[in-house]
């Protein structure tokens, strides 16, 4: 499965499945090492996400035909 | 006294002044402004009240067919305008105001048009709770449909930036007061939705009066927050403030603060989260783990391997025991063992930790040829030899990571 694609979301959504498959403890060895591999790159991906975060604020400007553009956004006052 | 003037019954006076009146075109048809008083509805269904101004006073009666059209309940002290004819009474021989439609005034007015429009949608069922979408646990991009001036996108962008700064967000600029508001709010709705330039929409503005808000409680915006693919918090105005499209939105924020802070996670929170995830995984691994090491150290600990011989030994005095043809017996039995002790040495091979390594697997020795099963067994910068299945490789740690 490839990680990096997955935005907070899906990795947190995919995350908690994992441990909850572990956590039955029903996965055979091999698999359940597996599964430990994805939720350890998955945890590393959220932390990173949620290291970096610096809020990205656009204002929409609806170009010439109509498409949507985004210029940056004052928010100081 | 003039002869000539005709001596007239009471009733032929009112008639004739009701005729005058009812020749009258504007008597026939006259908007009244004014303040109702003494209003009373009658088991008849007509409604009888008296509208006044600060000098004068008109009766004006409501037959029960106009009456029951009213959406509001006209009470005493309320502002209306009245439309209706004015004629009179012949038998009290007073005028009055023959009203067919009543018109709460100023915020009346608006609290009607409120009530009439809640009615007809929410009979068309665009309040219904299963039409409401779940809100994303951690949006990654949130527009706001709101004013780029004033102060609720700044609350909101301060929050969010304070609890969520992982998300995107992208001011979708509108009116939020005037003729215009309602049909860009809902323009731009629409536009998100198309462009889909959003997880979650949150729509509203600061607080204001009713006539301030009221683009919130127009048709065009609560249609459009119904349409939308992308779920929708309505926040307008104050905490008391009650908008149409409150009911329609997935869910209503008392303030545009208030829906900042339901609409992402706190990051400290996710944080912790994540952590106990973490832990979790690890502890969950390890009992899979665990449980496979205790099933080889099982397996290695059993009789067969570790004394391979007393199998033989057992087998071979029941073979003595049964046959009685201890010589035949014997060579037959060694013949048998012989060819199980075999088997059993393919096996013990294979445990072996070299054929282990023949898969890949390497040992690592401290200098004093103590195994490392740890990564605290040693320091970087110690040395340590590597085993492999052909050789050893003598090493130096560089760095330790843990798990």
């Amino acid at each position: 499965m490839a990680t990096k694609k997955l935005d907070f979301e899906q990795s947190m959504a995919r995350l908690e499945e994992i441990v909850a498959l572990l956590e039955k403890g029903e996965a055979p060895l091999e698999q359940s090492l597996a599964l430990f591999e994805e939720g350890t790159k998955l945890m590393a991906n959220c932390s990173a996400l949620l290291d970096k975060a610096e809020q990205k604020v656009s204002l929409l400007k609806v170009g010439d035909q109509g498409q949507p553009e985004e210029v940056p956004f004052d928010t100081e006052e | 006294m003039n002869a000539e003037l005709r001596i007239l019954t009471v009733s032929q006076l009112s008639r004739h002044i009701k005729g005058l009146m009812d020749r009258d075109e504007l008597l026939s048809g006259v908007l009244i402004r004014g303040e109702i008083s003494n209003y009373k509805m009658y088991p008849s269904g007509h409604h009888y009240f008296t509208l006044k101004d600060a000098d004068s006073a008109l009766r004006c009666v409501m037959f029960r067919g106009d009456a029951v059209r009213l959406r509001f309940r006209p009470e005493n002290g309320m502002q209306v305008i009245a439309a209706g004819r004015v004629s009179v009474f012949p038998r009290d021989g007073q005028y009055q105001l023959y009203c067919v439609d009543l018109t709460p005034e100023g915020a009346g007015r608006l609290q009607v048009a409120f009530e009439q429009m809640k009615r007809r949608l929410q009979a068309e069922g665009l309040f219904d709770p299963a039409n409401k979408k779940p809100l994303p646990t951690y949006p990654g991009r949130i527009a706001l449909v709101t004013s780029p001036a004033g102060a609720a996108v700044r609350d909101m962008l301060r929050i969010l930036r304070a609890r969520w700064p992982m998300s995107r967000v992208l001011v979708v600029p509108v009116r939020v007061q005037g003729e215009q508001a309602a049909e860009e709010i809902a323009a731009a709705i629409d536009y998100v939705n198309y462009y889909d330039l959003g997880d979650l929409i949150i729509t509203g503005r600061g607080g204001g009066s009713v006539e301030d808000l009221w683009a919130f409680n127009e048709e065009p915006v609560a249609r459009a927050v119904f349409n939308s693919e992308i779920p929708v918090i309505s926040a307008v105005g104050h905490e008391p403030d009650v908008t149409i499209s409150d009911f329609v939105a997935d869910l209503r924020a008392a303030t545009p603060s208030n829906a900042a802070e339901l609409a992402v996670p706190d990051r400290a929170e996710v944080e912790k989260h994540v952590q106990q995830l973490g832990c979790r995984l690890l502890r969950a691994v390890e009992q899979p783990v665990a449980a496979a090491r205790l099933r080889l150290e099982q397996l290695r600990r059993s009789r067969v391997l570790t004394d391979p011989a007393a199998g033989i030994r057992e087998k071979r005095l029941l073979l003595d025991y049964q046959s009685g043809k201890l010589l035949y017996g014997m060579e037959q039995a060694l013949a048998a063992q012989r060819q199980r002790m075999g088997r059993l040495a393919a096996a013990l091979d294979a445990l072996s930790p070299l054929k282990v390594l023949g898969r890949g697997y390497a040992i690592a020795r401290d200098e004093n040829g103590r195994v490392l099963s740890g990564v605290r067994q040693i320091e970087p910068g110690d040395k340590f030899d590597l085993r492999l299945v052909d050789g050893t490789l003598a090493c130096r740690v560089e760095e330790r990571k843990c798990l």
